[in-house]
């Protein structure tokens, strides 16, 4: 394998796990957008979905694509009933309430799967395990398939803000709350739709992950490895998001392919390291709002 | 006799014991913390140095959190920073337990201090994350620096001596954590009296009109931080001494959380809502452990139920109090108290 081969083995590797972070800083970057919640219980959302799905494809016996959607409508109520009974109140409370309670959910939600599923990381064995070679650079179908998926769902994402009436109330609540609602859009309709959004979005996350890594307790840390897709993209832009995680997952992989050697692991720090970097110098990320403040 | 307490100066107002009622309750409860091993069993002695510390590390968090309003989720690495340096500095360069202690506080409060900088630019959210990052980035470095940290295989710690008292029993351990938890309530407490108080709290408040009337935001935020990380290295150093073995997994994200979550319990913002949050979750602890321990021999075949639940519990009392208690206990016990002082005629 020459050193191109090298290199591009570790960017599509880093592309398709990129792809799927970004999946699920979309999820993070709606509900910040439109209800100024920081969740970091996107994680859990992402593992309760991986663990749904797995249950009913390997103890249930149902087809993948079948529970695939099941999975869906599982967590469309899960976002419900998470923005209903637990952020609803606290709507108006200071920062550290808000991002405390996402905190206290994951608490519930990890004991709930442990409850139920168990602590072993199983898995779903579906798609086959023969890479495929593009001029020497080798992919599995797995990451063929994620990296296929996620970018659909971020191209229907993109046209579903630009162009679909729920879309557009989004994007119009995320701007100015009190205008949006003199022009008789619904905010705590918005407020659920995203919430139901970040779940869907996150439990596909989960299910590729799922399916490239194994389903374990360990997946819902993907929720925080978002995070610095999410600075450095820009809290509050969905292109950002996308780009953001495409650029983490990269930086992740060419960081284990060539400073491996010489810092053991690193790859499971360096996206925090340049996360770090990155509120240093530009704390609003690449495509964020600045928020200038004068007295 | 008064009717009830009237200031006429601001020096009384700022008393610590604002009447002789209140210090005398503070020196008979000293009292039965000192004489507590003498009844106790050795089990209760030690849950009680457990709570000592994390008393000793809710406090750094509140002033942190509670009193300048910066989100850490990043504490138990701070801690993490204080028992290493305090291992290493004991066991391979021969530094004496009275010297390690503080100067694994102080290695603590640096390493909080580069983390704080990005507070200078940061605020609410952002500040959050970067604290998230700081505990990532140091556990990994107490992960991988095998050399120095022992790797995940952690490191054995040698019990401290101050003079002839060596600190290898639980009971002389409680004793220092004793005296190290009450030293540190009094020192944060003094801290929020004074100048670097005010200033604190009017960052909280609003750090622009802190800015404009004088207030070095960034110089008070990473003084902030230092005390905190401070609390929590001395914490830390006692935390290697009770577990005498320290891995990575004592200080991961996890017990960030619960000590934040122990400070909104408690009431960030009192000095006092440490000790409480802290005494609540150990007792609800304690009160859980019973409870799964029963149920287990109650329903042995569905024992896969039960691992969860302090988990379940716990994020559920997080959650309610949130909902229902945001500002704690403190603050509900001074309405309690409040009621009580004009019961029956609250009108």
């Amino acid at each position: 394998m020459n050193e191109f081969q090298f290199f591009m083995q570790f960017l599509m590797s880093g592309l398709s796990m990129g792809s799927i972070y970004a999946l699920v800083a979309l999820g993070f970057v709606l509900i910040y957008k439109a209800t100024s919640i920081l969740n970091l219980a996107q994680g859990e959302f992402l593992m309760v979905g991986a663990y749904f799905c797995l249950s009913l494809t390997l103890d249930f016996g149902l087809g993948f694509v079948a529970s695939f959607l099941l999975t869906m409508v599982f967590s469309v109520i899960l976002g419900l009933a998470v923005e209903r009974l637990v952020l609803r109140p606290l709507i108006g409370e200071p920062i550290i309430s808000v991002i405390m309670v996402t905190l206290g959910l994951t608490y519930i939600m990890r004991g709930l799967v442990i409850m139920i599923w168990g602590n072993d990381i199983r898995q779903f064995n579906i798609f086959p395990d023969q890479p495929i070679d593009f001029w020497g650079v080798k992919l599995t179908y797995l990451y063929l398939y994620s990296m296929g998926i996620s970018f659909a769902l971020l191209i229907f994402f993109a046209i579903f803000f630009k162009h679909a009436r729920t879309g557009v109330f989004m994007r119009a609540v995320a701007d100015h709350q009190t205008a949006a609602q003199s022009m008789g859009i619904s905010v705590k309709g918005v407020f659920a739709m995203s919430w139901c959004i970040a779940a869907v979005v996150s439990s596909i996350g989960g299910i590729l992950v799922g399916n490239i890594a194994g389903v374990g307790v360990d997946l819902s840390y993907i929720g925080l490895k978002v995070l610095p897709a999410v600075i450095l993209g820009g809290l509050d832009s969905i292109l950002g998001a996308i780009i953001g995680g495409l650029i983490v997952g990269v930086l992740e992989f060419l960081s284990a392919g060539y400073l491996d050697p010489y810092i053991p692991a690193i790859n499971e720090v360096f996206p925090f390291i340049v996360l770090v970097l990155v509120l240093m110098i530009k704390p609003y990320g690449l495509f964020g709002t600045e928020e200038i403040e004068r007295v | 006799m008064p009717a009830g307490l009237f200031h006429e100066n601001y020096r009384s107002d700022e008393r610590i014991f604002q009447t002789w009622f209140v210090k005398a309750w503070l020196i008979a409860f000293l009292i039965a913390c000192a004489l507590f091993p003498l009844v106790a069993s050795k089990y209760m002695v030690s849950i009680l140095t457990e709570a000592g510390i994390a008393i000793i590390a809710c406090h750094g968090l509140n002033v942190l959190t509670g009193f300048t309003g910066q989100i850490s989720l990043g504490h138990a690495a701070f801690l993490g920073v204080g028992a290493y340096t305090c291992t290493i500095l004991i066991g391979q360069a021969g530094v004496p337990f009275i010297v390690a202690l503080p100067l694994s506080g102080v290695m603590a409060a640096l390493v909080g201090m580069i983390f704080g900088i990005p507070s200078l630019r940061l605020r609410g959210l952002y500040l959050a994350i970067a604290t998230i990052a700081a505990q990532f980035i140091i556990e990994f470095v107490i992960r991988r620096w095998d050399s120095l940290t022992g790797g995940v295989e952690g490191l054995f710690v040698d019990p401290g001596s101050i003079g002839p008292i060596q600190f290898d029993n639980h009971i002389n351990l409680y004793y220092l954590t004793l005296v190290l938890a009450v030293a540190a309530t009094f020192a944060v407490k003094n801290i929020v009296r004074a100048r670097s108080g005010r200033a604190f709290v009017a960052i909280r408040d609003r750090y622009l009109a802190a800015e404009v009337i004088g207030v070095h935001v960034f110089k008070y935020r990473l003084m902030s931080f230092a005390v905190s990380s401070f609390f929590a290295g001395i914490a830390g150093a006692l935390m290697a001494q009770y577990l005498q073995v320290i891995t990575h997994e004592s200080f991961t994200i996890h017990q960030s959380i619960d000590y934040l979550a122990m400070c909104i319990i408690g009431g960030l913002g009192h000095i006092l809502g440490g000790i409480y949050g802290v005494g609540f979750w150990f007792i609800l602890e304690r009160f859980l452990e019973v409870a799964t321990t029963s149920l287990n021999t109650a329903f042995p075949d569905h024992v896969t139920w039960f691992v969860s639940i302090r988990e379940i519990v716990f994020g559920c009392v997080i959650v309610l109090f949130l909902i229902f208690e945001p500002d704690g206990l403190a603050a509900r016990w001074r309405t309690i108290r409040a009621y009580w002082k004009l019961w029956p005629f609250s009108y």
